[in-house]
């Protein structure tokens, strides 16, 4: 019973850290149509930053902060410097992704090594909790805590205030938005930042639980294309479905039948792809 | 075709590098050339049919790793391994083809990943048949007509001679009719629909098409380094790959060749001048991005337009 | 004597909306049709239904008594249909010969070709500046799609419909932003299409619609209102009602 339960509880966190990483990606390519093939990357600098301000003793909080800004600082120079001057060339745009993931990745094989770096949660966090007489890492309750808060607070942040309605009109109809006056390149730079802070913030939270490791990137994009695709575009509840699915099928997948991991993972996503292209809950245009 | 008589004068000169350099230059030509291959499938899709896939390294990997199993593992002679090898590979693309094609834009990029994400991961973990991590060593290379295949100028001229067909093949089928309307799907897919055209059997087709010539990159691949492991079918081969079409310019003959060179250059002579030379060979690729969008080659080409203008 | 087209009670919704309600038209070989009606009355959806890009919801619809209801676009082009777009959709960065020579190219065995050597097939060449020349381009048939002007390419466009010699055209608004000039011109090349082609038309010059058509259909709201010849059309109560005039 307690496997059953942990490896529950695993698949909801890193569900948890799915939706963060994926969001982004999403929220990206719903409004820019952009495919961001920098966001494992960006996911494993917010794992690195954090690791290196916790072990700094700063605090995790200031770990997290630091992260995200760090991130969002990362992905809003990259649009306005590279990305803005390839609208319209998705091939182009592709090619400049890749390269700056590949970039990104040695940079932080340069600046942390080759030996994955173990993060540790926050002290109050660092022991067992007890719910209905079984014990969990109490860090990884608090993931999925702070992945539904994420959860909500993205949405609020989509119905509730201006930025989100620009942001859903945009994606809607981009040439109508442009019309009706929405500046589209402000909102384009703010998008991507707030895309690769997720991600960030996805790595800083991820840390106690995955560590920072070189090919982390490598790990975690397919992971956020699965999701996305899976989930739909354009949909934030189908992002939010498909995160903890594949986290489920992931974390069972890799206790139950190490060996087909792999296949396990992609099979599904395969399966609904052939048959229902548009994905889950999706609606538009991939 | 037009191109003739520079081709064969670039053929000859290319034959000549044996003479002129040592054992190392010989083989650093011979992968050059298994890049421009492998590459000159993957413009195929991208190029030609204006299908961008994230997963063509599967189709390397999974000829050699075929073409490996069949000469360690059942003991077969290269006559009869080659053939296998490339059948079963190509059917394997037809395959995964068809699960590709059920999608378009980011939907068939994720599905090319997924697909050979699956590889890499069988590749990995299925030890009994791959040797996971350590990967398939102990391999030789074919002797066609007895000729010694182990001398590494022998194989850069067998490799160079498979190339030049490989090159004449694509080049064909990129100015024959069925080439012309693949290019037609690439642009406007809808009206060919209403012209007449099946549109997904002609990607289907570019897809197969481009799995072969990937086979090919793979069998040759194997044979050159004699041994075979599962970072062939990483994310990051895929990646690298895409990478050379898309900047040497995608949808040109020219284009992925240059720009396989320019990786197999950056590999080989980067790394031992800078210690990541990853982060070089993005860097690069950012600024090819920035300079000339779509690619080195047609880059050069309006490049020398503009020259000839302001010259007229 | 078999109908070049025979639509029964087409019926298409998009979410809620109705865009086609129970549609019925016919045809004869030959014939000239102009489909007419207000801005959203379903005239391009018609379109799209009788090319197969859309899908009815329920009804059939017959070319030269094949029923094509569930035949995929593709299909269409072997039975003797061809359309033009409203929107052009050339391919730019080919010649105008180039194009013309797709469309030839089409329903030929050569299309399956991976080995020789597309320019060496004179024929088609010849054949495809013979199509330009009926529509006054044979002098620009190397020039590039993206390098001729918009009144340039909407004669491609038809060049390119009538290439497959079709035995029913579709042609949707093919005066749509064309200058006073260019539209007399490309007037005249619909007048010149063979009798055995019959075309049915889509257009809102009332002047230049109302000389072309032997036979009009009105469109309001997806419906059929009045269907006739020119004069039963014009003189109708319903008509002036709904819509006549520019």
């Amino acid at each position: 019973m307690q496997f059953w339960l942990t490896q529950t509880l695993n698949s909801l966190a890193l569900g948890g850290l799915l939706l963060l990483l994926s969001s982004g990606f999403a929220l990206i390519f719903g409004l820019m149509r952009i495919a961001n093939l920098t966001h494992g990357a960006l996911f494993m600098i917010g794992a690195y930053v954090a690791a290196s301000v916790a072990r700094a003793g700063w605090g995790f909080a200031m770990a997290v902060v630091l992260a995200g800004l760090a991130t969002a600082a990362i992905g809003g120079l990259f649009e306005r410097l590279v990305l803005r001057r390839l609208a319209g060339n998705a091939q182009a745009q592709v090619l400049a992704t890749l390269g700056l993931s590949f970039i990104a990745a040695d940079l932080c094989l340069v600046l942390w090594g080759g030996d994955p770096i173990p993060v540790s949660p926050p002290a109050f966090l660092s022991g067992p909790a007890s719910l209905f007489g079984f014990s969990f890492p109490s860090y990884r309750l608090a993931v999925i805590a702070v992945a539904l808060v994420a959860a909500v607070v993205l949405y609020l942040l989509l119905e509730r205030t201006r930025l989100g309605a620009r942001i859903r009109a945009g994606v809607d109809d981009m040439p109508m938005a442009r019309a009706v006056g929405i500046r589209a390149s402000a909102l384009f730079t703010s998008v991507f930042c707030l895309g690769a802070m997720l991600a960030g913030l996805g790595g800083a939270f991820g840390g106690p639980m995955l560590s920072a490791y070189p090919g982390l990137d490598a790990d975690m994009l397919p992971l956020a294309l699965i999701v996305v695709i899976l989930g739909g575009v354009g949909s934030l509840m189908g992002t939010f479905i498909a995160s903890f699915i594949i986290g489920f099928v992931y974390t069972f997948g890799t206790a139950l039948v190490p060996d087909l991991a792999y296949v396990i993972l992609f099979l599904p996503m395969i399966l609904v792809l052939a048959f229902r292209p548009t994905g889950l809950l999706g609606g538009a245009r991939a | 075709m037009k191109a003739t008589i520079p081709g064969l004068l670039l053929l000859a000169a290319l034959a000549l590098l044996p003479a002129v350099s040592g054992e190392y230059y010989v083989n650093l030509g011979s992968q050059m050339l298994i890049a421009v291959i492998f590459a000159s499938s993957l413009n195929l899709l991208v190029g030609y049919a204006g299908l961008t896939s994230l997963g063509h390294a599967a189709y390397l990997g999974l000829s050699a790793y075929i073409a490996a199993w069949l000469a360690l593992r059942l003991g077969l002679g290269h006559a009869m391994a080659a053939p296998l090898t490339l059948l079963a590979t190509t059917a394997i693309g037809g395959i995964f083809g068809w699960i590709a094609l059920r999608a378009s834009g980011l939907s068939f990029l994720m599905l090319t990943l997924a697909l050979s994400q699956v590889v890499w991961g069988l590749a990995y973990r299925w030890t009994s048949v791959t040797n996971g991590d350590n990967g398939l060593s102990g391999l030789t290379r074919p002797a066609p007509f007895g000729i010694d295949m182990e001398n590494s100028n022998a194989y850069y001229w067998f490799v160079l001679s498979i190339t030049a067909v490989v090159l004449v093949v694509v080049g064909r089928l990129v100015n024959s009719p069925f080439g012309a309307s693949l290019r037609g799907t690439r642009d406007q897919a809808r009206r060919m629909s209403s012209l007449g055209y099946n549109v997904w059997a002609i990607r289907w087709c570019a897809f197969v098409g481009a799995s072969f010539v990937g086979a090919v990159a793979g069998l040759l691949y194997v044979y050159f380094h004699k041994y075979v492991h599962p970072s062939v079918l990483s994310v990051t081969a895929s990646a690298e790959v895409l990478l050379s079409v898309i900047a040497g310019g995608a949808g040109t003959l020219a284009g992925p060749a240059v720009g396989a060179v320019l990786v197999v250059l950056l590999k080989n002579y980067a790394s031992g001048y800078v210690e990541r030379w990853n982060m070089l060979l993005g860097a690069v690729f950012v600024f090819i991005v920035l300079v000339m969008p779509h690619g080195i080659v047609p880059g050069a080409r309006s490049l020398l337009a503009r020259l000839k203008e302001k010259r007229a | 004597m078999t109908a070049a087209l025979e639509i029964k009670g087409l019926r298409k919704s998009f979410g809620g909306i109705a865009v086609t309600q129970d549609v019925s038209l016919t045809m004869q070989p030959g014939e000239r049709r102009l489909v007419i009606g207000p801005n959203g009355a379903g005239k391009t959806t018609l379109f799209g239904l009788i090319s197969g890009e859309i899908r009815p919801d329920a009804g059939s619809i017959r070319i030269f008594g094949e029923d094509v209801t569930k035949l995929p676009v593709r299909a269409r082009a072997r039975c003797g249909l061809a359309r033009t777009y409203q929107i052009i959709t050339l391919f730019p960065k080919d010649t105008l010969a180039h194009n013309v020579v797709l469309g030839l190219l089409a329903l030929l065995p050569l299309r399956l070709d991976a080995r020789t050597d597309l320019s060496r097939h004179a024929a088609l060449h010849d054949r495809a500046v013979q199509l330009l020349d009926g529509v006054g381009l044979a002098g620009k048939a190397l020039h590039r799609v993206c390098d001729v002007s918009y009144g340039e390419q909407r004669r491609v466009e038809l060049a390119l419909g009538l290439a497959q010699q079709p035995r029913l055209l579709l042609l949707d608004e093919p005066l749509a932003g064309l200058s006073q000039d260019e539209r007399v011109v490309v007037q005249r090349l619909i007048a010149q299409v063979p009798r055995e082609t019959a075309i049915l038309m889509i257009e809102h010059d009332m002047d230049v619609a109302l000389e072309f058509a032997e036979q009009i259909t009105v469109l309001h709201y997806g419906q059929v209102i009045v269907e006739g010849d020119r004069r039963t059309v014009v003189d109708h109560p319903r008509t002036r009602e709904i819509y006549l005039g520019h």
